[in-house]
């Protein structure tokens, strides 16, 4: 077997065609599954157990079900029914973009609620009662000091979910998507070289996963600035 | 003078540990009460009780003219009035001094942020260290973050100051420090009630001395006779303990 460098380079061009839509599907799947992630944690954290228990079986069932499954359910499962070819839904529901955002969104929203729950729970306790001290409301108190301090607690395990997102954006591929994956995989089909085309994808990755860590290692670095000494 | 803190026959359960037994106390408005006591004797319970940072089972507590129920809004206009500096002074961190400082002027009193940082320097000029405004609490020693706590307590201008051992997280070079911000206040009549440990405080700076023991006030008397001459076993027992050295 040869290994063509060459074949690795002409590719790089082509397979970055997929990029747009590779980062497309990240961020707009992750800025859902945040907003749902906030829903679902005031829920976890209620003391009201019909609020609690609905959050509780969703982290559950999105945590403890394949990412690749949940797109197929969504995609090629709930078509099946006549109701939903129907429902006004179904322009979104029959779009295989829409049906990746669904999917990763729900997927993420369940693992940020627990990520952002782990950094409330760590948030110390005694900050919180000097904000109870001074008369804050609890509006006040959960704005100013509980959710500030709770993210940059969990500003490292959520940078972890977002490099964990962007791989899971390969799974579009699935439901014929032309994201990154996509892309390399027709060009596979076309040229029958896997070896040098997954390689030059995972250059691609490689670089995108670097530029995450680095931007969350600033974003940390300057949301910490009030624990570094002099 | 006007009573500003009334506890009347307070219970406080733990589940089913009773951790504080009928406790009656009243302080008058200018007065100074340093509350003793063996550890799990009750004494930070109780002052948390009067800020309802624990809520009571039975008995009533009125503060500032207020009885603290389960009404969010009474709870919030009593803790407007009440100030309180913790033993692990429970500054936030991701602010500065100055943010610490001006937080709850801005948000609680509705203070203008120029007047409320104006305040702020006035009583950070008064704890001594003006100079740390626009440090972060990491940055300062504990001597100087309790110092803070303390001017933070301040800034809402409040009727009463509750000090729950304000000096029992510090060094020991750092406690006069604190101690000395502590007396100006007391000096220039602030109502205040502090749990500690720091007997000369008490001897020199309260009116009266709450001790109390497994839940219970054992003996309340001025500082003079309560040293001098303790009426009951448990506080005689308590004394030869923390005197002895």
């Amino acid at each position: 077997m040869s290994f063509d460098l060459s074949l690795i380079a002409s590719s790089l061009p082509k397979i970055l065609q997929g990029l747009g839509l590779t980062l497309n599907l990240l961020a707009v799947s992750t800025l859902f599954g945040l907003i749902l992630a906030v829903g679902i944690l005031l829920m976890r954290l209620s003391r009201r157990a019909w609020l609690v228990w609905p959050a509780r079986a969703y982290i559950y069932f999105f945590r403890g079900t394949p990412l690749l499954v949940q797109l197929f359910v969504i995609y090629h499962g709930l078509p099946q029914f006549g109701f939903i070819r129907q429902s006004v839904f179904w322009p979104i529901l029959r779009d295989p973009y829409w049906c990746s955002v669904i999917a990763l969104s729900l997927n993420t929203a369940a693992y940020v609620s627990e990520i952002l729950r782990g950094g409330v729970l760590g948030v110390d306790k005694g900050f919180i009662e000097a904000g109870k001290a001074l008369g804050l409301s609890k509006f006040q108190r959960t704005t100013r000091i509980t959710a500030p301090l709770a993210v940059r607690l969990a500003l490292p395990a959520y940078s972890n979910e977002i490099v964990s997102m962007l791989k899971s954006t390969a799974l579009a591929s699935t439901v014929t998507l032309m994201e990154m994956t996509g892309v390399a995989r027709t060009i596979v089909a076309d040229t029958f070289a896997p070896y040098e085309i997954f390689i030059a994808a995972t250059i691609i990755y490689l670089v995108l996963v670097w530029i995450i860590q680095t931007a969350f290692t600033l974003i940390e670095t300057y949301t910490n600035r009030h624990v570094r000494k002099i | 003078m006007a009573d500003i803190i009334v506890l009347e026959k307070m219970n406080k359960f733990y589940g089913t540990y009773h951790a504080l037994k009928d406790v009656n106390l009243t302080i008058a408005k200018g007065e100074k009460v340093v509350v003793c006591g063996p550890s799990g004797s009750g004494k930070s319970t109780m002052i948390r009780c009067i800020n309802r940072l624990e809520e009571h089972d039975s008995g009533r507590i009125i503060v500032a003219g207020e009885e603290l129920t389960d009404d969010e809004k009474k709870i919030d206009r009593v803790r407007r009035e009440v100030g309180m500096v913790f033993q692990s002074f429970n500054l936030f961190p991701h602010m500065t001094v100055l943010e610490n400082l001006t937080l709850a002027p801005r948000l609680v009193r509705k203070t203008a942020t120029a007047e409320a940082e104006a305040i702020a320097m006035k009583y950070l000029t008064r704890v001594r260290i003006p100079d740390q405004a626009h440090k972060y609490p990491s940055q300062l020693s504990g001597g100087q973050q309790q110092r803070v706590a303390i001017a933070r307590a301040l800034c809402m201008n409040p009727e009463v100051m509750l000090f729950d051992e304000p000096t029992s997280a510090l060094d020991p070079e750092m406690i006069s420090e604190v101690l000395d911000v502590m007396t100006d206040l007391a000096q220039e009549g602030m109502t205040m009630v502090c749990v500690t440990h720091e007997m000369g405080f008490a001897r020199s700076v309260a009116d009266r001395i709450v001790f109390m023991d497994h839940g219970e006030i054992v003996e309340v008397a001025k500082p003079y006779d309560f040293f001098a001459s303790p009426k009951s076993e448990r506080a005689r027992t308590f004394l030869g303990q923390i005197l002895a050295h």
